[in-house]
Order: structure tokens, then sequence, then C-alpha cells
């Protein structure tokens, strides 16, 4: 793959998950089988140190499963204050798969016809989690990496219910005012920049688009060519059916070039504009998180102002349980948000670094071939 | 007869001796060397795109050579001449344009001819002998562009002149280079007068650029966008190809019109191309006859190279529209493309300005607006090409409409034959009918003017489906022959062009990669 998560977390490549230890890079969803409607994709793993391979059939509910899982025990301070790594959205049925439809609802990941840019997502997702210091805990990663059984489906509806609340309480809340300026500033940035993504990652999927189009007209255009060509005897045709042929040959030429392209915007710069619009958002999740709790003091605070004596002991632990969980997520908060940037930093190194390597070697080979052909071209002609 | 003789595969004929490159540059050197005798295209030399390739010539491409060629042909016309001359109806258009149709069919079967001077066959001999002179120091080298587009007049009366520029050493002008101002209606008219004088003997007169009021009246209206300035530039290349194409031709370049337009400063204006007026309606009229001719003249075809001539060009029209259709939608996508970088490069900008936390961050944003800019760039020059293709295609297929008419033409030619052969037979029988009538005094007078006709009759309408076959014959070949070099020469640009957009774009990511350790 070619953001190598691993190098980015600061975190051991290894993580152990009380015995269960996991080597992060060789976490890998190789392909997406599609089996009576619905996608199954090949999870493999290997463990640390004991090298024991593990290879499960997931469907993407097990995704949404573990998902779940990772946002719901309480017993770790502050754990609304973590970023959860952003899981890709899910693939729609299969009967009504335009290319429209799949792109609207996977966004960039729809543009891959094979799912294979899908699958890297997946495949970063789970890695980002086993590699994550507090996720990566979880007792759950074991289930889902060696049962072969696979979880799924229990926790789908409760991630509709808190969804709906989730977005009317937004509306309300989403303008808090801040406390803290850090948090101030980093809301405001963030939701600029959610936007912005989100705008790049929309023109970039017209580019790989149109840069597809060009690739099948140029097939047709080479296809109509060969049409022309058949049985002459008049010279003139003859070298007519030839220079058609030759004509063809470099359309397809451009054509590949063009596939080539389109393929590195989309597996390498998409994948790294996907993972860092998604993991924006899922910034912006966790601030709203936190937001929410800000109100929640804030209402804690005021009732504790307002309660009669009686009450008054009561409200003012629950103010200061409130107040603690607070602090315990703005903390963390403040951390996960430090290391974010750093992260989209990396990722953005990376993904350009590699696509500038992967755009010039193909140039560099579709200019070799070029030329050949221009001297091979060039050649025919003198011999003429 | 020169009919039987082919004209010798020119590729053969002292071919080392004629090259003349002056810029001994590479790549014009090797495709000047390896031409046959038909001139190339000096095209990649005028295109209005920079120039193709590292390796760019200077404006002025290397001389083309066309020596032998042009003998060639004059040595048959002398012959069709000097038996034709006296004979061959005066199909001139000195004075007033006459009307526009190609053929009308009273003209052709004009009693006998005055022997005025034909300037015509004139003009055959003239040259002919100035030729011979000269043998192998004259070459065929001109070289027109049409340039500077400019709007004269305002409102709807305004139109675009444009410069057109002729550099020559061709001794039939009187100067070197020189250049006039033309409308496009002045090209519309010659396109005519010549299609009037030349089609219906069977010469492939290269068809104009078409009309668009649409695009005009964009134009007049002083709209100053992208379509309009589109339209303008296509039309100018247009223009010029058709110039080009014109004097290439070997016969048309002698014709006292052609040398008209491209020398004298003043042009009469050519009213009658206008779309709405009473020689347009006449032409539609003439369509329409056309049509109907087409589905009652019946011919039997005699000679089997023309109906496998037919049958290829009808095959070559179909195969080249569908070309043309698809680079047309190439082209379409490759616009796409390039708006759609463009607009990709602002959102990577505004990404990278709202990166203020790291300044990294956003030099990296900005490496990757600057590399989607310039590749947009590459996309347009590659448009630009393609876009040169698909015109290129377009005049092709006009042209074999040009060729179209000319086979039609022939048919026509044939079926007037075929009815001066059946007055040809009426006549004998009233001939015979006179000689059984007792009237001996009149019967000789009768039957010598009888006979005198019948002979002319036939004579001249054999000779001229002779003459004509041949003709068609040779431009055939030409025709054959353009094609190749020219997809040629637009083969060898297009590479060019890659390549060097390739190139370009290696440099640019090498350089983005070094940045970006």
């Amino acid at each position: 793959m070619v953001v190598s998560v691993s190098e980015m977390m600061d975190d051991a490549p290894e993580v152990s998950v009380s015995g269960f230890n996991l080597s992060v890079s060789s976490i890998k969803v190789t392909e997406a089988i599609k089996k009576e409607n619905s996608l199954v994709f090949v999870v493999g793993a290997q463990e640390f140190p004991s090298k024991k391979q593990h290879f499960v059939d997931r469907k993407f509910e097990d995704f949404e499963w573990l998902q779940q899982c990772l946002l719901m025990p309480d017993g770790i301070p502050g754990l609304q204050g973590i970023i959860f790594p952003p899981l890709p959205a899910k693939p729609c049925a299969f009967q009504s798969n335009t290319q429209e439809k799949m792109i609207k609802q996977l966004g960039l990941l729809g543009l891959d016809d094979d799912w294979k840019t899908y699958c890297m997502a997946l495949e970063m997702y789970l890695q980002l989690v086993v590699s994550h210091t507090t996720l990566g805990k979880n007792q759950v990663l074991r289930s889902f990496f060696t049962q072969t059984q696979g979880p799924g489906g229990q926790a789908g509806r409760k991630g509709i219910l808190n969804r709906l609340s989730q977005a009317l309480e937004e509306i309300k809340k989403e303008n808090h005012q801040d406390v803290d300026e850090f948090f101030r500033n980093e809301r405001a940035s963030n939701s600029s920049l959610v936007r912005l993504t989100k705008a790049t990652t929309e023109r970039l999927i017209a580019v790989v688009r149109t840069q597809q189009n060009i690739a099948l007209a140029c097939g047709h255009f080479s296809t109509t060519l060969h049409l022309g060509v058949g049985p002459d005897e008049d010279p003139a045709a003859k070298t007519f059916s030839k220079l058609s042929l030759k004509l063809s040959e470099i359309i397809i030429i451009v054509k590949k070039n063009f596939e080539c392209v389109a393929e590195n915007n989309l597996n390498i710069l998409g994948l790294g504009l996907d993972l860092v619009s998604r993991y924006e958002e899922s910034e912006k999740e966790m601030l709203f998180r936190r937001t929410c709790k800000l109100v929640e003091l804030e209402q804690n605070s005021k009732n504790l102002e307002k309660a009669k004596p009686a009450k008054k002991a009561n409200m003012e632990e629950i103010k200061k349980a409130s107040e603690k969980e607070f602090r315990h997520i703005s903390d963390i908060a403040r951390l996960e948000i430090q290391k974010l940037h750093r992260v989209r930093v990396e990722v953005f190194q990376q993904c350009l670094t590699s696509w500038c390597e992967k755009q010039l070697h193909a140039a560099r080979e579709t200019s070799s071939i070029l030329s050949q052909h221009l001297r091979a071209f060039k050649q025919l002609d003198s011999t003429e | 007869m020169a009919a039987e003789r082919d004209p010798p595969p020119a590729g053969s004929v002292g071919h080392a001796d004629l090259r003349e490159v002056e810029d001994g540059e590479d790549l014009f050197v090797s495709t000047a060397s390896t031409l046959e005798s038909s001139p190339s295209s000096p095209e990649p030399a005028s295109l209005p795109v920079e120039d193709v390739g590292p390796s760019s010539n200077g404006p002025k491409p290397a001389e083309i050579l066309l020596d032998d060629d042009q003998e060639d042909l004059f040595a048959e016309a002398t012959e069709e001449v000097s038996l034709d001359s006296p004979e061959r109806e005066p199909i001139l258009s000195d004075g007033p344009s006459p009307a526009i149709t190609p053929v009308t069919p009273t003209a052709l079967i004009a009693p006998r001819a005055e022997p005025n001077v034909i300037m015509v066959s004139g003009m055959f001999e003239q040259s002919l002998d100035e030729l011979e002179e000269e043998a192998a120091g004259d070459s065929f080298d001109i070289q027109i562009s049409v340039s500077d587009p400019e709007k004269v007049g305002d409102g709807m009366n305004a139109y675009m002149a444009y410069k057109v520029t002729t550099k020559t050493s061709l001794t039939v002008f009187s100067r070197n280079d020189f250049s006039v101002k033309r409308r496009f209606s002045d090209f519309l008219g010659l396109h005519s007068k010549l299609a009037s004088k030349y089609m219906h003997i069977g010469y492939i007169v290269p068809p104009a650029p078409e009309k668009s009021i649409v695009g005009m009246t964009k134009v007049k209206v002083g709209k100053e966008d992208l379509s309009s300035t589109e339209f303008v530039e296509k039309r100018r290349s247009a223009l010029e190809r058709y110039l080009m194409r014109t004097v290439k031709h070997p016969v048309l370049l002698q014709d006292p019109d052609v040398l008209q337009f491209l020398e004298s400063s003043e042009l009469p204006r050519a009213v009658s191309t206008q779309a709405l007026s009473g020689a347009g309606i006449l032409r539609m009229v003439n369509r329409a006859a056309d049509a109907v001719n087409r589905m009652t003249i019946k011919m039997n075809e005699a000679d089997v190279w023309f109906e496998e001539k037919q049958q290829q060009f009808e095959n070559l029209d179909q195969q080249l529209r569908k070309l043309h259709g698809s680079v047309e939608a190439l082209v379409c996508h490759r616009k796409e493309l390039s708006v759609n970088t463009a607009s990709f490069a602002r959102s990577a900008a505004m990404l990278g300005n709202s990166e203020d936390h790291t300044a990294l961050s956003r030099a990296l944003s900005q490496l990757a607006e600057v590399e989607e800019k310039i590749d947009q760039l590459h996309q347009e020059q590659a448009y630009a090409d393609f876009y040169l293709f698909s015109e290129l295609l377009g005049d092709y297929v006009r042209l074999i409409t040009a060729v179209k008419a000319v086979f039609e033409n022939r048919m026509k030619t044939w079926s007037k034959w075929q009815d001066a052969q059946l007055m040809l037979q009426k006549k004998r029988e009233a001939e015979s009918k006179l000689q059984f009538t007792n009237k001996p005094d009149k019967l000789q007078q009768a039957k010598d003017e009888i006979k005198e006709e019948i002979e002319e009759w036939e004579a001249k309408v054999q000779q001229g489906e002779r003459d004509f076959e041949q003709i068609s014959k040779t431009i055939r070949k030409e025709v054959g022959r353009f094609e190749k070099q020219r997809v040629n020469d637009f083969k060898v640009a297009i590479i060019k062009y890659l390549e060097s957009l390739v190139q370009t774009q290696q440099q640019v990511w090498r350089e983005s990669d070094w940045a970006a350790l």
C-alpha cells in the first residue's frame, strides 16, 4: 500500500492486546468477492511474534459492528475525545449499480470498478484502528480478526438511533461558543477544512472520470481506424491502411497512458484526499461530542446554582463528574488533534511524493514508447 | 496517349538532386527527402500552435519540391490541349462571375466554339514553356499564410478581414513576397469561379470552408468570448489550408483567378456567394436538379476502374466520417479534462491557502496546484492538436464530396455522349431519308451538313469523355498521395506533440519530486 500507516504512527508497529499482538503492516484486505448480493472482504493479519496468520471473511456490517464496539466502552476516561479512524461509506446494493450512484454513495471510492480502491481504504482503516494506542487495546479486535463467523448485525440498529438524535442536537449545539481558545480555533478551521477537502475531492473525481472517458474514446477511435483497413490493391490505399494501423497503435498507447494516469490519481492522491477528508469529518464528530459535553457541563453548573440546598450536594457531584469528564475529553482531544495535524501532513507528503513518482514513471515510459514509434515511423517513411 | 502512361511513381525520378533544405533541420530534412513528388504540407510550420517538439523549426519550413510531377502533368496536358483547343468551350470567368453551378447543361452542348484565345489552354502552353525553359531550376515553392483576423466595420455589416501572405519563388508571380487583405466571401467567390471552370472537366477543386451563420453573427455582434475566438481561429486555419491545397494543384495554380486573388489588392466583391441572394436560390434549384439526375441517369459502366473507384470512395467517405466523429468525441473530452483540471487546481490552491498550520503542508498543496496547472496547459496543447486532426478529417470528408461531384459530372458527360449518339443516329436516319427523296440539288448540301455535324458531335463527345477520364485518373492518384502525405505529417506532428508533452511533464514531475523530498 502506498500510504504506510505504521510509519505514520508513533506507536510501536506491533500492538499488544493483552497477549494478542498484531503486526500492523501485515493487515491486509485483499479482495472483495461478490457473494449473493453482498460484498465479502478477505481480511488477513499476522500475529506478532508468533507469525500465525489469520484469514477471515468479513462483510461490511462486520466493520460497522467493530466501529460501534470501539465507541461503546465507558471505562476509559475521555474516550469521546478520541478521533476515531474513519470507516468508508457502505457500498450500495448491486442491482442498481451505476457509476453515478456509486460515486454519490462512496465518493471517490466509487470510481474504481474493481473495488480495489475500496479495499485499500478498508485496509487503512483497520491498520489505523489497530495501531491506535487506546483503540488498539480493545478486546473486540481479537474476535474481529480471528473468529471465522462474522460478528455482524447486532449493533446496526443502535447506530441508526444514535445518528438520528445526533442530527437533531447538532443543529442546536453546533454553534455553541467554546470556552477554550484552542478549541475555538480548531473548530473554525476544521469546518472550513472539511468543506474544502470535500470540494477538492469532488474535483478530483471529475478529473478522473474525464480521464477514464478519454481512455474509452481513444479505444473507440482506434477501433474505428481498424475498421477501415481491408485488403487493398491500390498502393495509395494500402499505405493509408498501414498508416491507419500505426495511428491506431499510437492511440492505444495514449489510451493506456491515460488509464495509468487516472489510476494513479485515483489510488494515490485520491485515497489520501479521501482519508484526510473522512478523518476531518471524524474530528468534527469528536469536537461535537466535546461540545455536547461542554453544554452538559454548563447545564449542570446552572442547575447547581439554581438548586435547592437539599439537592445541592448531589448537583455538585454531578457537576464535578461532568467537569472531570470534560477535562479528560479535552485533554485527550488536544493530543488527538495534534496527532491528527501531524498525520495530515504526513499523509499528504507521502501521497504527493509517491504520486509524483508514479506519474513520472508513467510519463517516462510513455515517452520512451512514443519515441520508439516515432523513430520506427520515420524509418518506415524513408524506406518508401 | 498520355492516358496509358502512368505518371511514374514519383519517388524514383531524380529525387536526389531535388533536395533544397534551407534550415538543415533534421525532422524536415527527412520528411522532405522522403516525399514523393507531390508536395507535402508545410502545415506544421504554419500551425498557429507553438512549434512541434524540442527540435522545432523556425517559421520557414523546408522547401518542398515538385519538379517532376509538374512536368509530367503538363506533358499530358499538352497533348490534350492540342487536340482540343479549337473545340473546347470558353468556360472563362473573366469579368463578372458567371452562375455558380459547376455544370450548366446548356453550355456544354454549345455549338462549335469560336476559336477565341482560350485563356486556359493558352496558359497551359505558356506555363509549360516557362517550365521547360527553367527545367530543374524552378521548384514548387510557395507558402501561403492567412493571418491577422481583424474585425472591420460594425454591427451586422461587420466582417472579418484576413491577411493573406504569399511567399514564393515561382516565376508566375510578379513578386516574391506579398500580402493582401481578403474577406471570407472573397474566398467563396474564388472557389465558385474555379469550380465553374474546372469541375466539369474533371479536376477536383478543393472545397472552401463552410459558411456559418451562427459563428459569424457572434463575431459581428462583438461577443469576445472563448467560442467566438475559437471560431475565428478555426476559420483562419481552414482558409489557410484551403489556399494551400488550391495552389498545390498545378493546374489551379496557373489559373488567372487564383493569381488575381493572391496578388491584386482590390478584388471585386463576390456578391453571389451570399446565402440569401438570387444566385443562392439558383444554386439550390440546381442542386435539386442534380439530385434528380443522379437518380435517373443509369450509366453503363464500361470501365471497371471507375466502378471500383466509386465504391472505394464511398467506403472512404464513410470511414472518414466515422473517424471524424470519434476524433470529435475525443476533442470534447479533452476540453472537459482541461476544465476539470483547472477547477481541481483551484480547489487544491484553496486547500493549500487555508492550511497555515504547517508551512510544509501548504507548500505541498501549492505544489500540487502548480502541477495541475501545467497539466492543464498540456491538455490544451493536446486538445489543439487533436482538433487539428478532426479539422483535417473534416476537410477530407468535404473533399470527397467534391470528388463525388466530379464523378457525377462524368456521368453527365456520359449521358450527353449517349444523347449525342442518339442525335447522331437521328441525323443518319435523316440522311438516309434524304437519300430516298429525290431532291438531288438539296441533297448533297444537306448530306454534307449533316455529315459534318455528325462527325463533329461524335468526336467532341468522345474526346471529352476520354480526356476527362484521364484527368480524373491522375487526380485520383494525386488525392491518394495527398492523403498519405497528410496523414503522415500529421502522425509525425502528433507524435512529436505527445513526446514533448510527456517530456515536459517529466521535467515537472522531476522537479516536484525533488522538491517533495
